[in-house]
């Protein structure tokens, strides 16, 4: 078994990491269950990076299950489907799972519990470009289910200047407590395997590794039958157990050796990386035209039951966590890992694309912090650091306001995975400093770009508004010219005679042209008439002229 | 004695020419320390600081006429980094500070009149004569310079809602209430 578990492939590391206990077991002795429907379901719009998606229904309208509910706003943007068949009550602000405890516009669906689905046309997998499958992938809202929900088909375009290696299937799940994935991997091997192999089609990749910790044997079994039962040169790699390992740079160093450089994508090194739920859900959205509508989470904690279910987006946390049973003594539900997640403000808010995993807190399971002592600068920070940080530095910068130079020492570098404050001595919140420091900077950025903006508009409106006098000056000038020009050449004529028959003359002449106005000037009505028409008007003034009125135009 | 005072004098003339063509070559347009404190202002061009502007501002306070503090949008920071700039103590703020804030119009009781464009610094209001008027919110500075132009008074300053995009989280404050009940 043990030898099973070794790779063929000689692997690298990663510096530091951190081996926190499992918890894995307790949610995984049940297969994955599919959640009963609720009655209502919170469906964000937001739910991925990029652009927020434009809402395409109106309360009142029935949708139908994987209806399109809100539209990409440019390339990197995904999609949201209606999750099930139902009327939309509502699109209205509804709290999100987010820290902040803050509302984002939500579509708001009452469940009519029917599970009517909107027409589904797969299409021939064949006769699809690599164009069209990416299209297909982002109308189908497909985006990375490992957290960082970033729009996957933004990432299936291999770099045009570098050769696509390595396609890394992403199976690490290296948090502890969450099993979503490794339960995919039991029960949904072939179809991760068929997905990794669109994404193949797509990149061009001289290798396709699936890789995955040595702490899920039954998931690496189950991913190397499919491998051989679909008949595609994958090769599955065991990969040892080390938090965080499961992170996209983290897992390629380990595999390729290979490390990405600040603030460049993997893709121009060669690599690119997917999780298993992503291409399961790319599989299914390509081969059958099912949008992404659900994902698997992990409900576990302090709970009875622990295990695994398929949930709709828009199912509250707080209905989903029942599922498992919580303990009496449960006193809130942490979203995401203990390593990387965080405790749900509050509990109506709906699971998203990104929540993988609900963990019912205690106080027993999580006992409360130790208060933050000092930093002593031991350094154990830096040496689990994985992306080779010196966190002990960032926090004093953090700490002291002093942006900048937390910048200096590549604060944006820093993945907030957590193994820094995972063996603080000092039981300092490390990774909270560091997100405070990057929500300033990133405040700060905006502010900056929003004062450019101002300057620059406030900068053209003065231009215009000096050359919008500058010509009318001129024009007023112009105008000014022209008459004094006809003042002087009227002179000249008249200059001759006396002011006072100059004046006369004026009189006259003035008189002239309205009299050749007036005879310009004719009735508009009477051109152009018919032979009938003109009969007729002959007719009426011979009436006239016969009961003694004047012609009214020779009246004047 | 003469051949030595004649030496000095030609390096004299000489370097005295290098550095004349040097201050013409090199001139340096306007007035660096002007654009600098101009970055660091906020640019809503509202007025508040009693200057036409915040160019005029930054100015105003390169020749040493105006105080640092008198900028409400730019608030306590502001001061603070215009004092690290100048190399001058950092103020009290000289009003109180805005939170940050968007121009509406109620566009039932607006008559087309078109004031507030004219008045609006950044051309964040779009209408026409005798058309419904309504300000651009994602360039609206939040100023007021158009209030006091509406002769109907439809328009109302909104304060800008924290969104999940703007949320910052905040400061970790050190649970010193927890510490003493343990150690108690």
């Amino acid at each position: 078994m043990m030898s099973k578990l070794k790779s063929d492939r000689p692997l690298y590391r990663f510096n530091g990491g951190v081996h926190p206990p499992g918890y894995k077991e307790q949610s995984t002795r049940e297969p994955i269950a599919i959640a009963p429907l609720p009655q209502r379901l919170i469906v964000p719009l937001h739910q991925s990076i990029g652009g927020t998606p434009r809402p395409l229904v109106k309360p009142g309208d029935r949708v139908l299950k994987g209806q399109l509910i809100g539209a990409a706003d440019g390339w990197i943007s995904s999609t949201v489907h209606a999750p099930t068949s139902g009327i939309v009550r509502d699109i209205a602000l509804h709290v999100q799972p987010h820290p902040s405890g803050l509302s984002a516009l939500s579509v708001l669906i009452d469940v009519d519990g029917k599970e009517e689905w909107s027409e589904r046309n797969p299409p021939d997998y064949a006769s699809l470009t690599p164009d069209d499958i990416r299209r297909l992938i982002q109308q189908a809202g497909i985006v990375g289910l490992g957290g960082a929900v970033f729009p996957t088909h933004g990432k299936l375009t291999p770099s045009a200047k570098f050769p696509m290696e390595d396609l890394v299937i992403n199976g690490g799940e290296c948090e502890p407590y969450m099993t979503c994935d490794d339960m995919i991997m039991r029960e949904r091997a072939e179809g991760i395997v068929r997905g990794a192999a669109i994404f193949r089609d797509l990149m061009q990749p001289k290798r396709v590794m699936i890789a995955i910790e040595d702490n899920k044997p039954e998931a690496i079994a189950a991913m190397r039958a499919a491998v051989q039962a679909v008949g595609e040169p994958f090769e599955v790699v065991p990969v040892p157990t080390l938090y965080p390992a499961g992170c996209a740079k983290q897992l390629i160093r380990v595999l390729t050796g290979k490390e990405v450089p600040v603030s460049r994508r993997s893709t121009d090194l060669g690599a690119q990386c997917f999780n298993v739920a992503t291409a399961y859900s790319a599989w299914r959205a390509v081969c059958f035209g099912e949008p992404m509508i659900s994902r698997v989470v992990t409900l576990t904690g302090n709970v009875g039951r622990a295990h695994n279910v398929e949930a709709l987006f828009g199912t509250p946390i707080e209905e989903l966590i029942a599922l498992a049973e919580p303990k009496p003594d449960t006193d809130g539900i942490l979203v995401g890992g203990p390593m990387m997640g965080f405790l749900a403000p509050d509990t109506a808010a709906p699971i998203v694309k990104s929540t993988n995993c609900l963990i019912a807190h205690s106080p027993d399971l999580f006992p409360p912090r130790a208060p933050e002592m000092p930093c002593i600068r031991c350094g154990e920070c830096a040496r689990v650091c994985p992306q080779d940080l010196q966190p002990y530095e960032l926090y004093r910068f953090a700490r002291a306001r002093n942006f900048g130079k937390a910048q200096e020492y590549h604060l944006f570098d820093c993945i907030e995975c957590g193994s820094c404050a995972y063996v603080c001595s000092s039981h300092i919140p490390l990774v909270h400093y560091f997100l405070f420091a990057k929500s300033e900077i990133w405040a700060r950025e905006r502010e900056k770009k929003a004062a450019d903006q101002a300057r620059d508009r406030f900068q053209a409106k003065q231009k215009r508004e000096e050359r919008e006098k500058a010509e009318k000056a001129e024009k007023l000038a112009k105008a000014a010219a022209a008459q004094a020009a006809k003042k002087a050449a009227e002179a000249a004529n008249l200059g001759a005679l006396d002011p006072e028959a100059a004046k006369k003359a004026a009189i006259a002449a003035a008189q002239e042209r309205a009299q050749a106005q007036r005879a310009a000037a004719q009735p508009k009505n009477t051109e152009a008439l018919t032979a009938g028409q003109q009969q007729e008007i002959a007719e009426i003034d011979a009436r006239r002229a016969q009961a003694g009125v004047d012609h009214p135009e020779s009246s004047s | 004695m003469l051949a030595a005072i004649a030496i000095m004098a030609l390096i004299a003339v000489f370097l005295g020419a290098v550095l004349g063509y040097a201050s013409i070559r090199f001139k340096v347009e306007g007035d660096p320390l002007v654009d600098k404190i101009d970055a660091l202002l906020p640019q809503t061009q509202c007025g508040q600081c009693g200057y036409p502007g915040c160019r005029p501002y930054a100015e105003a306070i390169a020749k040493g006429e105006a105080d640092i503090n008198l900028c409400p949008p730019g608030g306590e920071e502001g001061v603070a980094k215009l004092a690290d700039l100048l190399g001058r103590e950092a103020k009290p703020l000289d009003a109180e500070e805005r939170p940050p804030q968007v121009a509406r119009i109620d566009e039932n009781i607006c008559i087309g009149c078109t004031l507030c464009i004219q008045a609006c610094p950044v051309d964040a209001i779009v209408g026409a004569a005798k058309q419904m008027h309504t300000v651009v919110a994602s360039v609206c500075t939040g100023c007021e310079l158009c209030l006091p132009s509406c002769p109907v008074e439809c328009i109302s300053m909104q304060p800008i809602p924290e969104s999940i995009d703007t949320w910052k989280w905040k400061y970790p404050v050190v649970q010193l209430q927890e510490a003493t009940r343990k150690a108690a």
